[in-house]
C-alpha cells in the first residue's frame, strides 16, 4: 500500500469528523468572521457612544433625515435582492443569480455614492477628522471613522459580489459561494441599523 | 427546493423585508420625538436589536439551525457585553462619581 493510499484512506467518508454544526467549512469561517466583524464594530461603536456622552459640546450637525433614511431603503432592499440572488442560485437558475447579485452590487454603488456625496456636503460645511464648525474636535474623527468603516465594508462587498457573481455564472463557483457572500452583505445591512439611530439619528438638530 | 417551497420562501423573505423596513422608520419617527436623549437611545437600540434579530434569523437563516444560532448568539453577545464595563467611567468624565448622591 502506497503513502498516498494510507494518506486518502484516513479521510474516508467513515473516519472523518463532521462539519461543526453541519455547516460547510466555508460558511463556518464566513460566520465566525462575521462573529469578529461584530466585535469590531461593537468596539467602535462603544468608543463612539462613551466619546459622545463624556463630551459636553457635541455637535448636531444633521438637518435632514432624506440622505440617511434613502441609503437604508436602498441597503435593506439590497438584502431583499441578495436572497432573491440566493434562491436563484440554489435553484441553479445561473442567469437570476447573476442578474440579482449584480442588481445587488449596483444598489451597493448607489449606497456609497450617496454615501460619499454626504461626506463632501460635510467636508463643504468644514467638518474635518480634527475640528468642525458646531462643537467637539472629535465628532468628526469619530463620525469619519465609523462611517468609513462601514462604506469600506460596502466597497469590498460590491466587488466581491461582481466577482462572486461572474464567477458563478463562469461555473468556477458554487451557489455556496453565493449564499456566502451574502451572509456578508446581509452583516453590512446590519451592522447600518445601528449605525443609524447612533451615529445620525441621535445627532439631528431639532 | 420544491415550487412551493421556492413560494413560501419568496414570501417570508418579502414580509421581513417589509417588517425591516416598518422598524427602520420607526427609528426615525423616535428620532424626531421630544424625549431625553438616555430614552431615544434606548428606544432606537431596541428597535435596531429587533432588526437585527429579524435578518439573523430570516436573512441569514439562523433560525434554521439552532446549534449554530446559540453559537453566533453566545459569542456575539459575550462580546457585546463585555464592551459594555466602561461607560460608568464616561458619565464619571461628564457629571464626576457616577450615582454618588
Amino acid at each position: 500500500m502506497s503513502q498516498v493510499e494510507i494518506t486518502m484512506g484516513a479521510h474516508s467518508p467513515g473516519l472523518m469528523e463532521k462539519p461543526a454544526f453541519s455547516v460547510p467549512a466555508k460558511k463556518m469561517a464566513m460566520w465566525l468572521f462575521i462573529i469578529a466583524d461584530t466585535a469590531t464594530f461593537a468596539a467602535c461603536l462603544v468608543a463612539y457612544g462613551f466619546t459622545r456622552n463624556a463630551t459636553p459640546n457635541w455637535p448636531r450637525p444633521f438637518h435632514s433625515i432624506t440622505n440617511v433614511a434613502l441609503m437604508t431603503f436602498i441597503l435593506v432592499t439590497s438584502s431583499l435582492t441578495m436572497l432573491f440572488g440566493v434562491r436563484s442560485a440554489k435553484e441553479g437558475d445561473k442567469d437570476g443569480a447573476l442578474r440579482w447579485t449584480l442588481i445587488t452590487a449596483a444598489l451597493g454603488i448607489v449606497f456609497a455614492l450617496l454615501h460619499i456625496r454626504e461626506w463632501l456636503a460635510l467636508i463643504d460645511e468644514g467638518m474635518t477628522l480634527f475640528k468642525n464648525p458646531w462643537g467637539s474636535g472629535l465628532f468628526g474623527a469619530s463620525f469619519f471613522s465609523i462611517t468609513g468603516l462601514h462604506l469600506t465594508h460596502v466597497t469590498g462587498g460590491v466587488v466581491a459580489l461582481i466577482a462572486v457573481g461572474l464567477r458563478y455564472k463562469g461555473g468556477r463557483y458554487n451557489a455556496d459561494d453565493i449564499e456566502i457572500l451574502g451572509l456578508y452583505w446581509h452583516f453590512v445591512d446590519l451592522v447600518w441599523m445601528f449605525v443609524v439611530p447612533l451615529v445620525y439619528l441621535l445627532n439631528l438638530s431639532h | 427546493m420544491t415550487t412551493a417551497d421556492a413560494k413560501a420562501g419568496f414570501g417570508r423573505d418579502i414580509v421581513v423585508y417589509i417588517c425591516i423596513l416598518v422598524l427602520a422608520a420607526i427609528q426615525f419617527v423616535i428620532a424626531y420625538q421630544n424625549m431625553d436623549p438616555a430614552t431615544m437611545f434606548t428606544w432606537m437600540l431596541i428597535v435596531a436589536c429587533i432588526e437585527a434579530a429579524l435578518g439573523l434569523l430570516f436573512f441569514m437563516h439562523l433560525s434554521e439551525n439552532r446549534g449554530l444560532l446559540w453559537f453566533v448568539v453566545i459569542f456575539a453577545v459575550f462580546a457585546l457585553l463585555a464592551m459594555q464595563y466602561g461607560w460608568t467611567d464616561s458619565f464619571r468624565i461628564a457629571h464626576g462619581a457616577p450615582w454618588a448622591k
